[in-house]
């Protein structure tokens, strides 16, 4: 798993501010454990760095934000914050600050209170106490309902006010449930920017947690993928994109997905070609990848089956030795989306112009050897990324 | 349509008419009949036109209590003491104990949990004779026969699982994230739960001591068998009105008009609070 620094946290502070090792969490009895809900989960977060927890819902990544402030035990391992152990403290001494998907306000205070509550508590000055108010509500445009009281906001208001009270404290980590969920899109994406400006400028740590890959690409210097309790990957979106660390990354992230095929390679003197074969009606296809350095990576052997990856966005229509049967055609105002019958099975192409084939036609693709990903069949991790192996 | 709506308008008030008078028509003749002497009481046929007389006050005040046979003591004003210092009593350990376990029962999820809780409940399905011979028997071995803390002790049974299961429910309406918040800016357990928890829950709490307080207040067996004329409330104190010379309706009605007073009274005061504390507690937003 590659561990890479944000740009705006190299050089000045470069260090581990928080540290997961080994974090495990069962719910129910923990010698006979209902769920293992985190399965020895360790990450290591830079000073000011940007994490995002993703996955889709029950994966864990709930539970591991609510372990980081003390709501959950942590049933196994350690959590390290600024250099203090505090996995056994309670939430309110380990300096952590939070904000919340759904209520969570004080029902009796009005929204201005809500979000003044931790600085008038640290009986900070009356004017730099409004003066940070004033800024943080213009920052989420809840200017308009200071005085209102959390019973009459709606779902997005008072998220973005859980959101103020989190982020106006000072605190050694913010950590953000869902912080978007209930937001307009439109203001989603405007938010967006403005929160990642706010917590780059003040150098703010924060992981949040998502199930949205384009905010977590849009917010997070590096994503921590999910899947059932497992840390998958943890690296930078572009990363993420262009060498998942298995399959389960690889179809994940990326909107459409990527295509996966049942492949077989073919090595002969480091020359390698993966194929995937066809059926009694449709033709397979196969890619060159040229001369490839085989030493370290045994998996890579002569006939091994392996699982071929490729992007949507990458594969090219309209031209190439290989045939396929256009089965779908959607035009989407700035690209089209086709769906391609090939090798017993369908493969999504994105393409920036309109397709003009009609459905049912004999459509011509090239998959390009940078393109392609390979996996190995067994477990799924990624043994080759052509756009590295390949020169 | 205005037509049907003046009938329905009149067919609701006479429905209504007819409640009320069921409801509040023995209240009304217990008032009048605690003005009345007991020859006004018993005349055939009933009238509701009397002399007022203020006798059967004076004699539960007094605590004298004249009849044909004789002068007799009655302890009336000494059992409404008792009433009024039983039932909050009552009401008060059973908040201190309840509460906090109401909490628990929210909030935590713990072995047996469930069980402990309808445990609780389930003393309010039980007939008090189930356990009163038992409990009379343990008493008189402990002392605690005919004491005030023997008698708030059993009225635990009435007061603990109704607190306990309003508040519960109150408590699970209120998001732990509200109380999450406040624990993660730097507040322990303890204050969160009493600066954050317990107010929200304010509402379910006054109804539950309400009703808690009422139920302790009508409570008759328990102080019937545990305890002597000098400790017991006003729903025992009331059976020295049936003496040797007859029923003395008269006293019975005024004793029941004064007892029926502070509770009426509260009910009244905290209804107010009531609708005041659900309409603004709108917790769930």
């Amino acid at each position: 798993m590659a561990n890479q620094t944000p740009e705006h946290a190299t050089g000045s502070r470069p260090e581990v501010a928080l540290h997961l090792n080994a974090v495990d969490k069962f719910y129910g009895d923990p010698s006979n454990p209902v769920v293992h809900a985190v399965k020895s989960f360790s990450m290591a977060v830079a000073q000011g760095e940007i994490v995002a927890l993703l996955g889709s819902s029950g994966c864990g990544k709930t539970s591991t934000l609510r372990m980081i402030a003390g709501f959950e035990t942590v049933s196994r391992g350690e959590i390290n914050l600024a250099g203090r152990r505090i996995d056994s403290l309670p939430p309110a001494k380990r300096n952590v600050a939070m904000a919340f998907e759904g209520y969570s306000l004080y029902p009796p205070l009005t929204v201005r209170d809500n979000i003044a509550f931790a600085l008038k508590a640290a009986k900070l000055d009356q004017n730099e106490v409004k003066r940070k108010v004033d800024h943080i509500t213009a920052l989420l445009e809840i200017e308009s309902i200071l005085d209102k009281y959390p019973s009459s906001l709606s779902g997005g208001q008072q998220q973005r006010a859980s959101l103020a009270r989190a982020l106006i404290r000072k605190a050694d980590l913010y950590l953000l449930d869902e912080p978007m969920s209930q937001l307009e899109p439109q203001l989603r994406s405007v938010l967006r920017g403005r929160i990642k400006n706010y917590l780059i400028e003040h150098g703010l740590t924060s992981v949040f947690v998502t199930h949205d890959q384009t905010e977590a690409n849009a917010l997070a210097d590096r994503i921590a993928v999910m899947e059932d309790g497992v840390l998958q990957q943890i690296a930078s979106p572009a990363e993420l994109k262009d060498r998942p660390a298995n399959l389960f990354v690889a179809t994940f992230i990326g909107e459409p997905p990527m295509n996966v095929f049942p492949a077989r390679l073919s090595v002969n003197g480091g020359h390698m070609q993966v194929s995937v074969e066809g059926t009694e009606t449709a033709n397979g296809f196969s890619v060159d990848l040229g001369q490839i350095a085989l030493s370290a990576n045994s998996a890579l052997q002569d006939g091994a089956p392996v699982h071929l990856g490729v992007r949507p966005h990458s594969v090219a229509i309209g031209k190439g030795e290989n045939l396929g049967i256009l089965v779908s055609n959607q035009w989407l105002g700035d690209q089209t989306h086709v769906v391609i019958e090939t090798a017993g099975q369908t493969m999504v192409a994105v393409s920036y112009s309109r397709v003009e084939e009609e459905l049912g036609a004999k459509i011509a693709f090239s998959i390009p050897a940078r393109a392609v990903h390979i996996f190995a069949e067994d477990d799924g991790r990624a043994l080759l990324h052509g756009a590295e192996a390949v020169g | 349509m205005n037509h049907t709506s003046t009938a329905e308008r009149m067919l609701r008030g006479i429905l209504l008419t007819l409640v009320l008078l069921f409801f509040l028509f023995p209240i009304f003749w217990i008032f009048l009949m605690s003005f009345q002497t007991n020859e006004d009481i018993l005349r055939i046929p009933p009238s509701p036109f009397f002399t007022p007389t203020l006798e059967n006050y004076i004699a539960l005040i007094s605590g004298k209590l004249s009849t044909v046979a004789g002068d007799l003591d009655i302890a009336f004003m000494r059992n409404l003491w008792n009433s009024v210092l039983l039932s909050s009593l009552s009401v008060g350990v059973a908040l201190i104990l309840g509460v906090p376990a109401a909490y628990a029962f929210a909030r935590f999820k713990f072995r047996l949990g469930e069980n402990i809780a309808f445990t609780l409940l389930s003393f309010r399905f039980a007939p008090p004779l189930l356990v009163l011979l038992p409990l009379s028997l343990y008493f008189s071995e402990l002392g605690l026969s005919d004491t005030y803390l023997g008698l708030v002790w059993v009225y635990q049974l009435i007061a603990l699982p109704l607190i306990l299961w309003i508040v519960r429910g109150y408590f699970e309406d209120i998001s732990p994230d509200i109380e999450n918040a406040y624990r993660i800016d730097g507040h322990s357990w303890a204050k969160t739960f009493r600066k954050i928890a317990i107010p929200l829950a304010r509402p379910g709490i006054a109804a539950a001591s309400l009703l808690a307080f009422i139920f302790c207040w009508n409570n008759f067996v328990f102080a019937l068998v545990l305890a002597s004329a000098d400790k017991q409330p006003v729903t025992v104190g009331a059976l020295a009105f049936v003496t040797a010379s007859g029923i003395q309706y008269g006293q019975v009605a005024s004793a029941i008009v004064l007892s029926v007073t502070p509770t009426l009274l509260l009910a009244l005061y905290a209804q107010r609070y009531l609708v005041e504390g659900l309409s603004l507690g709108a917790v769930k937003g």
